[in-house]
């Protein structure tokens, strides 16, 4: 899924509405704190101050689950992140050269944004596709069986 | 009810979606309408038919001919050879027999597999409860709920001997029984689907093949122990067993088999989806207990165990997928024929996956005993390349490496921890004599060191010594005594550890020392890699 450029976060209004669905459950913080990830890209200082405020819990709460679980950013990230596996299977047939061929390819070391904004690249857990191993997550989307050679073809998609 | 004289069973299991499954169910849909054949051959998206490394797959019935690395281009091929002359398309076999038809149902697919758990996966369509009630499906449940007492449905999984398949093999009527005898105004059911095992994804092509075994293993479940409510904890990452679940769910509440009032019997139970957000640790029971709550995923200490005091404090059972999909069969056909599969201490059958270096990588379900020497030559058709096997690690990353010499073990949850590994989840990656010892046990150091909670002290610290001291060796940095330090620091991890998560990240770095120690010798003392592969 595709956000728009320069997103800036996410308003109150969204927030509050995202929080009326879950009927302002806190047993429901990770599934606030996904709807509000997927569509502001992160969860930004101001979301998570504003969630607990509603939820009556306090923000060091929710920071804490926020940082706690990988899928989760409270920074802004690019527009397409692309996360690499790296875990024992994916390693076996080869990963660290498709992730040498990643970083070279869009000119950022692991972890790094691109400067337009458009890429992020990070490590993932296992994402249990490990019959076609080597294997990438570019936003919702895996891609399996990946050679260094493979890596400019899949990429131009996004670019 | 319509009949078709072909049936084309499309694999829609992750790995095969990605190689572009879709686009080629689409086009046998339009190539078979063009010709007119529509109401002579079904088209039918299935879950995953196993071989996951060979997809597009698909299967044509009633011959059983499975076609592979189908591309959207073979299709009218297909469609006029096979479906309208009744020729097979020999280009897209595989290795082709002498009979010039690779069938599914053959030895390389399904002849040494036992079929329990996957008994509908690339059978049915996922996506439709008829499909799933025509083969039997919700009829464990109608028996249960209207022939049995709880009492008599948990005696049957006891007398079945079904321990658990998320790793742990607790006996599964053990557990329930545990929550039955608990007083309390309220009980859950979760199913922990929260694969995170690198290596893993059985759980995963469960949820997509075949959903509704796991909403009527559940039902039982909730029946048994008297919970009204259910929870299904899936991993974020998994977009199309969310999808398919969720799908199940509601074609389930809408024939009245979730919700009020189940078979007329005044039997509630409804299920509900929670999505993980990318945290190993919450596949440890209090954890996920701890996530479903809405908090940071940290175990729990034990005891009070979720059984009688788990999620929102009340008495709860929690299942992993694979053991969930074994109960409707197991109330259905009886204990007995449970127990004729597997071994005497561990019946039934075990669903692993494949991975690494080997021929046949994909999903396959074998009696829970057989030997690591017919998985990996058998069905997965040996080491490709011409290279030799050099170890198979059992259980995913917090399972130990086997060596060659270990080939004939049988492979159950009580056997291989006599040889200091562990069955798991069931996950085999196959490595062969490329790869580096050190290099192997630094990727799975690095795995726990990211992946360790930080509650606990011996595990937040141990993970990161481990890494360390691994690294160190990698980089020809290692020192005397070093070997010794791993195996002091990893006993006392496994003795002191909080959860399962630092008891087990020392098992595969403490069997690589205990078989392949003069590699890890030659590294530290000779400053060399004898497979010249880790870059010392």
């Amino acid at each position: 899924m595709e956000r728009a450029a320069g997103d800036p976060g996410i308003c109150s209004t969204r927030v509050s509405e995202i929080l009326a669905k879950y009927s302002r459950r806190p047993d429901a913080l990770v599934s606030i704190l996904h709807d509000v990830q997927k569509e502001a890209g992160y969860v930004s200082e101001k979301a998570m101050t504003e969630i607990a405020s509603e939820l009556d819990i306090p923000v060091s709460k929710v920071y804490g689950v926020a940082t706690f679980y990988t899928l989760f950013s409270t920074r802004p990230k690019g527009r397409y992140i692309v996360r690499v596996c790296e875990n024992a299977p994916c390693h076996v047939r080869g990963a660290r050269a498709v992730v040498e061929a990643l970083e070279r390819e869009l000119g950022i070391p692991m972890g790094g944004t691109t400067s337009d904004g458009r890429f992020t690249l990070e490590y993932t857990s296992c994402l249990g596709v490990c019959g076609v191993a080597p294997a990438i997550m570019i936003n919702e989307a895996v891609y399996g069986n990946l050679t260094p050679e493979r890596v400019p073809l899949i990429l131009k998609e996004y670019k | 009810m319509e009949f078709y004289r072909s049936h084309v069973l499309v694999c829609g299991g992750t790995p095969c979606v990605l190689e572009g499954c879709k686009g080629v169910r689409d086009a046998l849909v339009a190539e078979v309408q063009r010709r007119g054949l529509e109401r002579e051959v079904k088209v039918v998206e299935t879950g995953c038919l196993g071989p996951c490394d060979l997809g597009p797959v698909i299967v044509v019935y009633p011959e059983g001919t499975l076609y592979q690395k189908v591309r959207v281009s073979d299709v009218p091929d297909i469609v006029e050879e096979h479906l309208l002359k009744g020729r097979v398309v020999a280009r897209l076999v595989g290795e082709a027999p002498q009979a010039g038809v690779v069938k599914y149902e053959e030895p390389k697919y399904l002849g040494v597999q036992e079929r329990i758990v996957l008994r509908n996966c690339g059978v049915i369509d996922p996506e439709s409860i008829e499909e799933y009630i025509a083969r039997d499906g919700y009829r464990a449940l109608a028996r249960c709920l209207t022939e049995m007492k709880p009492a008599d449905v948990i005696e049957a999984v006891k007398k079945s001997g079904l321990v658990g398949r998320g790793g742990a093999a607790f006996p599964t009527g053990l557990k329930w029984s545990f929550t039955a005898k608990a007083g309390a105004d309220q009980k859950y059911i979760l199913c922990n689907a929260d694969e995170g095992e690198p290596g893993t994804f059985k759980d995963r092509l469960i949820l997509e093949g075949d959903p509704h075994s796991i909403l009527e293993g559940m039902a039982i479940a909730g029946y048994a122990v008297g919970a009204d409510k259910g929870f299904v904890y899936v991993r974020g990452e998994y977009v199309l067993s969310i999808e398919r679940l969720g799908k199940a769910i509601e074609q389930a509440r809408a024939l009245g088999l979730l919700g009020q009032n189940v078979f007329g019997t005044g039997f509630s139970f409804d299920v509900e989806i929670r999505k993980g957000a990318g945290a190993y640790v919450c596949g440890e029971e209090t954890a996920l207990i701890e996530s479903i709550e809405g908090k940071r995923g940290e175990p729990r200490v034990k005891p009070p165990y979720p059984g009688t005091e788990g999620l929102f404090g009340k008495p709860t059972v929690v299942n992993n997928v694979e053991t969930l999909a074994n109960i409707p069969p197991i109330l259905l056909n009886g204990p007995e024929w449970f127990r004729r599969v597997g071994t005497e201490r561990c019946p039934g059958t075990k669903v692993f996956t494949l991975t690494g270096d080997i021929k046949n990588k994909g999903l396959i379900e074998v009696p829970m005993g057989i030997t690591l020497r017919r998985v990996v030559f058998e069905i997965g058709g040996g080491i490709p390349g011409g290279r030799g096997f050099k170890m198979a690690q059992t259980g995913g990353t917090s399972g130990g490496c086997l060596p060659k010499e270990l080939l004939d073990v049988p492979m159950d949850y009580f056997t291989l921890p006599e040889h200091g590994s562990a069955l798991g989840s069931g996950a085999l990656l196959i490595m062969d004599d490329s790869h580096c010892i050190v290099d192997i046990a630094r990727c799975f150091m690095e795995f726990f060191k990211h992946e360790s909670c930080g509650k606990c002290t011996p595990c937040r610290e141990g993970t990161a010594r481990l890494y360390e001291i691994v690294d160190k060796i990698a980089r020809g940095d290692g020192q005397p005594g070093d070997l010794e330090l791993l195996e002091e620091l990893g006993a006392a991890m496994q003795a002191t550890s909080l959860c399962g998560l630092g008891q087990s990240a020392p098992v595969p770095i403490k069997t690589m020392l205990k078989y392949f120690r003069d590699e890890f010798h030659a590294h530290v003392h000779e400053r060399l890699c004898p497979t010249g592969t880790c870059g010392i």
